[in-house]
């Protein structure tokens, strides 16, 4: 396949993972966050970092297996590795911020994942401001597609999960969900450290697609990229999520041809679609027929 | 101590701009609950007016140039802000929250693109309207003229603002909407008008914003307003939203801290502090130094 399509599809696989991720902490819990691009960030730097400086040891260690697999697996603990740091700091970020509501929320996460961000280009062996260069390329469609399959499964599972109705409850209104016994703040620092986990893998899966990272892909107007993909497929929503971020990530491919003009139809359109559509494409209705099938039927 | 006391002068100025964009922002939050995120953008278009008309003037400097690329900015900048509300922000006046605020998001980058394929990508130098002389001179700290015309800016805009917020009764109509629009509205006040009318208000000051920086950071580019208008809504919570002598006070620590941090510290961690100051004050004082705590209703 011509490989400029191929990336394309990646870039829709990854950006599909960050949506549904960050779909559990906004659509489904309701906490506004602006800084998922940071976790993201984590993520990559983190398992980028286990690829590089790691890789000699490991491989040593597997010397049994055929390389291709010890690779793979090195791959594997690394994307492990990266979203739990991620998970890590979504847990950092959580406890402090998520006592906070609606708009302060959203600028103090926004604020974190600027610190993130300035951090890491701070850090000298992931490459500072001359970023962070020559990671291995082992991200392809295959791992990219099985991750999203995996994070789709699990979300499912976990919206549909007594945890679930908890994080939707508190969504619907926060003060009636306390008065029936659910622990607000607890549920909302799951959604947080879960989201970011997921953040972390699709950032780790973003670096060894790239090879290349730079702290300027994970600015807030990144976060606010996914933000758009959550909102334009339906808060809630997964398959919605999904969606948007295919038509998101290729709206701005497709209007190459509009060169200048491109990233001015582009917020046109996002302006557009949220006045006309302020519930986004699928409102909170699914794609069954995408989504595995749960013993109870019913959709929250 | 001489380099001390410079730093504060330094900060003291940029803090004074930080404090006309929180201005607005402040204004806008208050009757909208919105943060409107194109602020900072409109700021960026208040600098791109200033230069053209400064360079259509011909070749004059001075206070008399410097006033009508002042007046410039802030007449288009203000016109500007009120055709985005009727716009982009009028019809989503009942939508969900987070729906405004991606269309802020949206107007932000068309502002910020659309400024690329009118003005140009590369940065424009713009005119030394004013000769960067000094002002005052005592023990080796230096005031120069360009801070000087900052701050005068400055306090008139506060003042003005101040007057029209608390004496008129247009400043009336906007307290009482950004008390309620229900209530307001069923008092007589015509909503539509007051909220433009403050977005007409606070664009205007980003503008004059607009020029005040370019005197003393001449080197202008569509992109540059992002960063500025994020530390100012920092500054306009640090000092309380909705208060307009806490988004002077917010402006003013906002750039005293900024000057210190890239004076002392190092200028790579300067972007960071802002939010990490916010941070602190959210968890401290959420109401900000001169807000209001408000109870929720159940």
């Amino acid at each position: 396949m011509n490989l400029y399509y191929l990336q394309i599809i990646n870039m829709i696989g990854i950006n599909a993972i960050m949506a549904v991720s960050l779909n559990l902490i906004i659509g489904h819990t309701g906490q506004f966050s602006l800084g998922h691009a940071g976790f993201m960030a984590i993520g990559a730097y983190g398992s980028a970092a286990f690829t590089v400086y790691q890789k000699a040891f490991f491989l040593k260690l597997f010397s049994g297996l055929p390389p291709s697999l010890a690779e793979s697996l090195l791959f594997l603990v690394a994307l492990i590795f990266g979203g739990t740091l991620a998970s890590l700091g979504g847990l950092l970020v959580g406890i402090p911020t998520l006592r906070l509501r609606g708009d302060y929320l959203a600028i103090a996460t926004l604020g974190l994942g600027e610190i993130i961000r300035v951090l890491v280009l701070n850090l000298d062996f992931v490459g500072g401001a001359r970023g962070f260069t020559d990671i291995p390329e082992y991200t392809n469609f295959f791992w990219i597609y099985l991750i999203l399959t995996i994070v789709v499964v699990m979300m499912t599972r976990l919206v549909h999960s007594a945890k679930g109705k908890a994080f939707l409850a508190i969504r619907e209104d926060e003060i009636a969900a306390s008065s029936i016994g659910i622990d607000a703040f607890q549920y909302k620092i799951i959604a947080f450290v879960v989201g970011a986990f997921w953040a972390g893998i699709g950032g780790g899966l973003f670096a060894h697609l790239n090879t290349y990272l730079h702290t300027n892909s994970f600015s807030f107007l990144k976060s606010i990229e996914f933000i758009g993909m959550v909102v334009l497929g339906g808060m809630g929503s997964v398959t919605g999520s999904i969606l948007a971020a295919s038509l998101l990530t290729l709206l701005p491919e497709v209007l190459r041809v509009a060169s200048e003009w491109r990233m001015i139809i582009y917020a046109l359109l996002l302006i557009v679609f949220m006045i006309l559509r302020p519930q986004g494409l699928l409102g909170k209705r699914e794609f069954k027929w995408l989504l595995p099938k749960h013993p109870k039927g019913k959709n929250g | 101590m001489t380099e001390f006391l410079q730093q504060i002068i330094n900060g003291l100025a940029w803090g004074a701009i930080y404090g006309l964009i929180a201005l607005g922002y402040t204004m806008v939050y208050g009757v909208l609950r919105l943060i409107n995120f194109a602020h900072g953008d409109i700021y960026m278009v208040g600098a791109m007016v200033g230069y053209y008309v400064a360079r259509w003037i011909p070749q004059g400097t001075g206070l008399a140039s410097f006033l009508s690329s002042l007046l410039a900015a802030m007449i288009v900048c203000g016109l500007l802000g009120a055709l985005i509300e009727r716009l982009a922000y009028k019809p989503l006046r009942h939508a969900p929250r987070i729906n405004a605020l991606i269309t802020a998001i949206g107007v932000s980058l068309f502002l910020e693109y659309a400024g690329q394929l009118l003005f140009g990508a590369d940065p424009k130098f713009f005119p030394n309207l004013i000769a960067d002389k000094v002002f005052l001179q005592w023990h080796g700290i230096v005031i120069n003229q360009i801070q000087v015309l900052i701050f005068s800016v400055t306090i008139v805009l506060m003042v003005l603002i101040h007057t029209i917020v608390q004496k008129t009764r247009l400043g009336k109509a906007m307290r009482a909407v950004s008390f309620s629009h229900t209530a307001s509205q069923l008092v007589g006040i015509n909503l539509n008008a007051v909220i433009t009318f403050t977005f007409v208000l606070g664009s205007s000051l980003a503008g004059a914003a607009g020029i005040l920086v370019s005197l003393s950071n001449p080197k202008i580019e569509p992109m540059m307003g992002i960063m500025p208008g994020l530390k100012a809504f920092v500054a306009a919570v640090l000092g309380g939203i909705g208060s307009i002598p806490g988004a002077l006070v917010g402006g003013l620590l906002m750039g005293l801290s900024e000057t210190f941090v890239v004076g002392y510290i190092s200028s790579t961690y300067r972007d960071a502090l802002a939010f990490l100051l916010l941070i602190v004050i959210l968890l401290v004082r959420p109401s900000g130094l001169f807000g209001r705590s408000t109870a929720e209703k159940v």
